[in-house]
């Protein structure tokens, strides 16, 4: 059995002490050792964009990333979208397009569009594509994500759908 | 055998109410979508018990050898393995169809595909499993292997299965896992009435699932003895019935639970090894064992859509009736039975349900080859003849020289009536669907004018909306809905149907909320378990929303008297007279006289005891009793119609979508955002499997088992969707509701392949449609498919029908 590390971890806003060996991914030490399962893997590859988290704001394939390297920076998961028990606008907009069908992609594009939309608060359609071309959904067709993302950066969550 | 013409709809659904629906038709929010969204939802590898171990499974790296030997001391013997499992273990074979109990949960005898499970081993964590797999030493005597239909027609090799797993006439003979044969009508009397007949050949390649959830089962076995199994299934009752069968259960002592599966399409309807696997591991440890497939062993697992080679003969007058359609389907089944006889069928189902074809002739075959089995995908076997008669109808149009939309809109099956091969036609919106995406996508304007390298094509389908008879054929509910009332307003909907994410669990609560007349977040569902929720066979063929709605429909109907009558004598108003909406029962004639829903559970519950009901819903029995009947039939079909406007680029091949105009016959949409969802990604997957999609082996082994390398839509590849939803409240869906979640699929295969030849005047009758295909056939060089020559046995005697006062 492997080596194990003692790791410092800052996790969505919270200070955490993990043991963990070494070369075990962020992925791997969110999901297991923390027990944050809201992150999701696909193909543990870095090909499918399912692990996003955030790391300084930055979109972060975890199953890639090794936390030893990770240990002075601020790393935000789908369970740190929601605030004071409030859920992101994001996440509200995604529940009410349908954007989430089998919810399974849903925590990493949600985190990928947290960082497009904090750099680019109204991006066209077009940039929102290319900014999560690295986010594979097999449910939607991607459609009712981007109207999800656009209805986010609108303002309009909350407000009536029309189909 | 001419059309016959019933215009009476069956009463067997409840009718529908005069009140206006408070909840069905509006685009709500899904149940379980707060939950998605935040990342509370539990997929089967997020789940963790106590002493849990983790198990990793040896597979063989050849795709046809015998099992000679298997050792596995040197692993027993690693410090952190539990257990270690071979096939020997696990003698008992099983299979979703009963018809096919071709597998082993360990192969036992034989490996006969690259990934074939010969050992298991489970630890106290993934890398030391893993590492244990490395010391089995298992010895293989390599056997010649068999990858193409043509390679399984051929006598010269050993048979991949020697039969006795396989039951019924005709069955496994050599490769052959199944030939089929069946005619309705005199075929050559049509051909001859026909002003023209052509023969055309096609191959759709196989393709895989591809869900973002890698699948993952997790077993734990009590101090009761009772075995408790959570997996990404979309069928925990088939599941069930598996796992009680090799693991010698009583099915009582065996619970099988499917989590919410993060996407299915298909590729996780079968019982699958690695489910049984954990079971026998948690049994000899008595701790709770779990095993989490990789991306790689999910594409060796597959299940997917079936390579198919085809050919079709038609005939058709100058006015655009056909005269008869004989049609020969040649099925690459990969390595086991799973749905294949199922799928071999639909292959040869459904062509009758579009247009009208009095004359019917199909032969179909399919062969055991050394590759991942094939099974059910979106569409089950319907999509590859769907892209073969819709291409193969292009060119008839063309040939008799008349419009492509004219040929299929005057030719639209009549609704209530009865298909050459006897299935039974409900509401047909097929007529509507074409032209609506006609005059959206100015199909008329376009076709044949507009500049070289753009094109527009146009083409439609038909699906069912659920399989009219159960995998096991019995007499049984195909699903049953109980309902429990609190005395705080709540309704508990227990079901066992199972949420693959298209969103049954929140079909099941609007259908409830809206009979009982309580808001949706009243309606608390229970879902997908076998020790405590009623059967539902589960989430294949289309088929929830119609049978669980209907079934819920049923238990809440037989609740609301009890609570009805409680309110009529409270408020002394005329039981005929009150409505339930939004937590209330009111006099229509006064909808100030009201009183809770809450108030009047309580009285019912002081007049009556506990209270709670029970609904189930078996779907109508079809007109067809010939051999062969039971695939095809369902309570009613839904309708497609896709056009599609695409620039394809000579020099390269790459084509460029521009848009996309679907239009769905969806019955009665229960929540129109939900379905445009599920149309959207049907398109979607459409696409995919037209434009890159290739499940593709050399020597056995995967060519591109990887996300990246297997090729799939992006958000940037994906064109503009404009979904039309068309309703024709269908009498035996629950509100008139039809399926929506996998014909939309069905059309935008063939249009694509048609606008790119009225793009740039080349056929390609072989999907996908790639660059090189196209550029291959701008020189000249791409070659017509070939089908086998096969020996095909006699036409099943089809008896005529019989006429029924009611189905």
């Amino acid at each position: 059995m492997a080596e194990k590390q003692h790791l410092h971890l800052h996790v969505n806003g919270e200070p955490v002490d993990v043991v963990a060996p070494i070369h075990n991914t962020l992925l791997e030490v969110l999901r297991e050792n923390l027990r944050l399962t809201g992150t999701k893997h696909g193909c543990e590859l870095g090909e499918c964009g399912t692990c996003t988290v955030l790391v300084d704001g930055e979109p972060v394939l975890s199953c890639l990333a090794l936390p030893i390297e990770l240990q002075d920076a601020e790393i935000l998961t789908v369970e740190g979208l929601t605030e004071d028990g409030k859920a992101h606008p994001l996440q509200i907009a995604f529940a009410e397009t349908g954007a989430a069908q089998c919810g399974y992609c849903t925590p990493g594009i949600l985190m990928a569009a947290k960082s497009l939309l904090e750099k680019n608060p109204s991006p066209a359609r077009r940039e929102i594509e290319e900014a999560l071309a690295g986010n594979l959904c097999r449910c939607t067709g991607y459609i009712q994500i981007l109207q999800a993302i656009e209805r986010a950066a609108a303002g309009d969550v909350g407000k009536p759908i029309s189909v | 055998m001419p059309t016959k013409t019933d215009t009476k709809p069956e009463g067997s659904t409840p009718t529908r109410e005069a009140e206006p629906l408070s909840i069905i038709g509006k685009p709500l929010m899904k149940v379980d979508a707060m939950a998605k969204v935040v990342g509370e939802t539990m997929f089967a590898d997020d789940l963790a018990l106590p002493r849990m171990l983790f198990c990793k499974i040896k597979r063989s790296p050849h795709p046809h050898a015998r099992i000679v030997k298997v050792d596995t001391s040197k692993a027993e013997a690693l410090p952190g393995v539990v257990a270690v499992l071979v096939g020997a273990e696990l003698p008992i074979p099983f299979g979703i169809l009963p018809v096919s109990q071709d597998e082993h949960a360990l192969s036992i005898d034989k490996a006969r595909f690259v990934g074939d499970p010969v050992a298991a081993v489970a630890a106290v964590d993934e890398e030391t499993a893993e590492a244990a797999l490395e010391h089995i030493d298992v010895d293989y005597e390599v056997l010649q292997s068999i990858m193409t239909i043509e390679e399984a027609l051929a006598k010269d090799s050993e048979p991949i299965h020697t039969g006795e797993l396989h039951r019924g006439e005709g069955s496994v003979n050599g490769n052959v896992h199944k030939a089929v044969s069946l005619e309705f009508g005199d075929l050559e009397e049509g051909f001859a009435e026909a002003d023209v007949v052509r023969e055309d050949t096609f191959f759709f390649q196989g393709n895989t699932h591809l869900p973002m959830e890698q699948h993952s089962a997790l077993a734990s076995c009590g101090a009761d003895g009772k075995m408790t199994l959570w997996s990404s299934t979309q069928t925990p009752h088939y599941v069930h019935r598996a796992m009680a069968k090799v693991l010698e259960m009583p099915p009582s002592m065996v619970r099988v639970i499917a989590c919410p599966n993060g996407g299915g399409f298909g590729g996780k309807s079968d019982p699958f090894n690695h489910e049984i696997v954990v079971a026998k591991l948690a049994q000899k440890t008595r701790r709770p064992v779990k095993v989490t497939l990789t991306r790689e062993e999910v594409f060796y697992c597959h299940r997917g859509r079936h390579p198919v080679k085809m050919w079709v003969k038609s005939g058709i007058k100058k006015d655009g009736s056909i005269t008869a359609m004989h049609f020969r389907s040649f099925l690459d089944g990969g390595a086991f039975g799973s749905y294949g006889i199922a799928s071999l069928y639909y292959t040869g189902a459904l062509q009758t349900v579009t247009y009208k074809i009095p004359r019917y002739k199909f032969e179909g075959l399919r062969v055991f080859t050394n590759k991942p089995p094939c099974g059910p995908k979106r569409g089950h076997g319907t999509v590859q003849p769907r892209f073969a008669i819709e291409c193969h109808l292009d060119k008839l149009a063309e040939q008799i020289k008349k419009s492509p939309l004219d040929v299929r809109l005057d030719k639209v099956i009549e609704p209530f009536s009865i298909t050459a091969n006897q299935l039974r036609v409900r509401t047909v919106g097929l007529k509507e669907c074409l032209e609506r995406v006609a005059e959206r996508s100015e199909f008329r304007n376009k076709h044949g004018k507009l500049p070289k390298g753009r094109g527009i094509g146009l083409a439609s389908s038909s699906y069912l909306t659920g399989a009219g008879l159960p995998i096991y054929w019995n007499k049984l509910p195909h699903s049953g809905v109980q309902l429990q009332l609190d005395r705080g307003g709540g309704v508990t909907a227990f079901c066992g149907s199972t949420d693959i994410g298209q969103g049954s669990d929140s079909v099941l609560a609007y259908v409830v909320a809206e009979e009982l007349g309580v808001e949706v977040q009243d309606v608390h569902v229970v879902t997908a378990d076998t020790h405590l929720t009623p059967v539902d066979l589960g989430s294949y063929s289309s088929r929830v929303t119609l049978m669980t709605g209907n079934a819920a429909i049923e238990a809440a109907r037989r609740l609301k008297p009890l609570l009805l009558d409680q309110a009529a004598e409270k408020l002394q108003v005329p039981v005929e007279r009150l409505a339930m909406a939004h937590r209330k029962i009111f006099d229509r004639d006064h909808p100030d006289v009201s009183m809770e829903f809450a108030e009047a559970v309580v009285l019912a519950e002081a007049r009556h005891g506990t209270l709670g009901s029970t609904g189930s819903y078996t779907p109508p029995r079809s007109p067809g009793r010939y051999k062969g009947a039971g695939v095809g039939p369902s309570a009613t079909y839904s309708f497609s119609a896709c056009a599609l406007e695409l620039e394809v680029d000579p020099e390269t091949g790459m084509v460029t979508i521009h848009k996309i105009w679907i239009a769905h016959d969806v019955g009665k949409s229960i929540n129109p955002l939900l379905a445009i969802g599920q149309i959207e990604g049907s398109v979607y997957m459409g696409l995919g499997e037209v434009l890159m999609e290739e499940q593709v082996f050399r020597k056995g082994v995967h060519k591109i088992p990887s996300m990246l390398d297997y090729k799939s839509p992006t958000f940037v590849d994906m064109p503009p969707v404009e979904s039309i939803l068309i309703e024709t409240l269908d009498p035996q869906g629950p509100y008139g509701a039809k399926e929506c979640g996998q014909g939309p699929l069905l059309p935008v295969i063939p249009a694509v392949a048609i606008a790119v030849y009225d793009a740039l005047g080349v056929r390609i009758d072989e999907s996908p449609v790639t660059p090189d295909k196209i550029v291959s056939a701008l020189e000249g060089r791409l070659r017509a498919v070939t089908v086998p020559e096969y020996d095909w046995p006699p036409p099943v005697d089809v008896p005529p029908m019989r006429e029924e006062s009611s189905s």
